[in-house]
């Protein structure tokens, strides 16, 4: 992990931190006030500022887990080299892509 | 690799950041998954949230849920040693306090809602 | 009469058992004494001034890197037994003795070294010892290269080229003495890959050091240093 990628995964780690905690209120919130599927999606549903929030929070996902993942299977695995480096290029692709059409899905339903 | 070196607090810190982290990131191309069905309206979210009634699924969003407090307050207790230089001795006991109260809590409010 | 499983070879061998007398205020360093001097001749082991103050004794004893010249058999062994290994982490040379030539050049690739520069100074430098630079270096310099952190920390086992914690602390010294000329190039030897970044902050190293040393914070610290160093190569 080169000083670029470390100062990447940190900054991604603290945006994380506050992000998270508010999922995580969020969800305790939902799973406390017996919300049903629809009723959230009621609420996501054409909320410019969730919308923001989470795609803010997806890209931070797609930056910090495939550098975290990295790190683990280098010292773990025998994988490394520029292969392990495509294949969490695309681990960070992969993430963007599901988590963005994620993020629409409950924009729009 | 478990050596007497080993049951100590920062190794076991490191190793839950390290497992949680592992577990989240197995778990959110599920979660975006499955969140994404909403694009087929309320109903296919509904139908495939029926599914997660069964309860080893729900044993398995508790785990997730537990995984994702215990990497965000492990992870905060990395930033905090790398970048305020906090001298950690108290702050693994305080975190772990902090996971297990989040823990019981978030037990205690999924298995209400 | 204590029980003593000694390692005997180099990366591959067993464990050799003696029975050695149990004396008071007796420390590991006499037990390999006793073993290799009215038992088995063949034993190999360091040790210099045997007072807790060079660090040639250090090895493994029930499963935790120490000194054995400063560890006391009597809060050292369980049920009368002792397991005593060389170092992990380092070559075998033989029985309890390790090659720590790759340690110290590991050392080196840190640019653990104080560097004069070229031209020479005008005159004495003033070094406050109250200023928060010559603090964090004074805290870390009165390492003796024993080996223990290097022996505790799990990245090392698990990254060949890890700098390590006793090279990586040796850097942030140096980072800290104003008098030292090569700052650019010591932060650009510690952003590697493996250098102060692939620390995961176990803090093995931090609990085992004999000299009170926290190479975890002054590692911490060398992250602060290329942090800015890359933000402001960036900019």
């Amino acid at each position: 992990m080169s000083a670029l990628l470390f100062v990447a995964q940190r900054v991604s780690a603290a945006l994380l931190a506050a992000a998270g905690a508010v999922h995580l209120v969020t969800i305790l919130y939902v799973a406390r006030s017996g919300l049903t599927a629809g009723d959230v999606l009621g609420r996501t549903h054409g909320n410019a500022w969730l919308f923001a929030f989470y795609t803010l929070f997806v890209i931070a996902v797609a930056i910090h887990a495939p550098i975290g993942l990295r790190t683990v299977l280098r010292e773990w695995t025998p994988w490394r080299g520029i292969a392990l480096d495509v294949a969490m290029v695309a681990f960070a692709a992969l993430l963007l892509a599901l988590g963005l059409r994620a993020v629409v899905a409950v924009f729009v339903a | 690799m478990i050596g007497a070196a080993h049951k100590q607090s920062g190794f076991l810190a490191a190793l839950a950041h390290r497992l949680s982290g592992i577990a989240l990131a197995v778990f959110l191309p599920i979660h975006f998954i499955a969140l994404a069905t909403a694009l087929d309206g309320a109903d296919a979210l509904d139908r495939f949230l029926i599914v997660t009634a069964d309860p080893l699924v729900k044993l398995s969003e508790l785990v997730i849920v537990l995984a994702l407090a215990t990497h965000m307050m492990l992870g905060l207790r990395v930033l905090a040693i790398e970048f305020l230089d906090f001298r950690e001795r108290t702050l693994t006991a305080l975190s772990t306090c902090i996971i297990l109260v989040l823990g019981v809590g978030l037990l205690f409010l999924l298995n209400a809602g | 009469m204590l029980l003593v499983r000694i390692w005997r070879g180099t990366t591959s061998g067993r464990f050799q058992v003696f029975a050695v007398p149990r004396r008071e205020n007796q420390t590991v360093l006499d037990v390999v004494t006793q073993v290799q001097r009215e038992q088995d001749a063949t034993l190999s082991y360091r040790f210099a001034c045997r007072v807790g103050m060079c660090g040639s004794c250090a090895m493994v004893v029930n499963g935790r890197p120490r000194w054995a010249c400063r560890t006391r058999v009597s809060e050292a062994a369980r049920d009368d037994r002792l397991q005593l290994e060389p170092l992990r982490n380092f070559p075998v040379v033989k029985d309890l003795a390790v090659e720590m030539t790759e340690f110290f050049d590991k050392w080196r690739a840190a640019k653990g070294f104080f560097e004069p520069g070229t031209a020479p100074a005008d005159d004495f430098a003033v070094v406050s010892p109250g200023s928060s630079e010559r603090q964090a270096a004074d805290a870390g310099i009165e390492c003796i290269g024993c080996g223990i952190c290097h022996s505790a920390c799990d990245v090392v086992a698990w990254d060949k080229d890890y700098l390590g914690p006793a090279a990586l602390n040796r850097a942030w010294t140096l980072v800290n003495d104003v008098r030292d000329q090569a700052g650019e190039e010591r932060l650009a030897a510690v952003s590697g890959a493996s250098g102060c970044v692939a620390c995961h902050t176990h803090m093995s190293c931090t609990k085992l050091c004999p000299q009170a040393i926290a190479p975890t914070y002054a590692i911490a610290g060398l992250k602060r240093a290329i942090v800015s160093r890359a933000l402001r190569g960036a900019t």
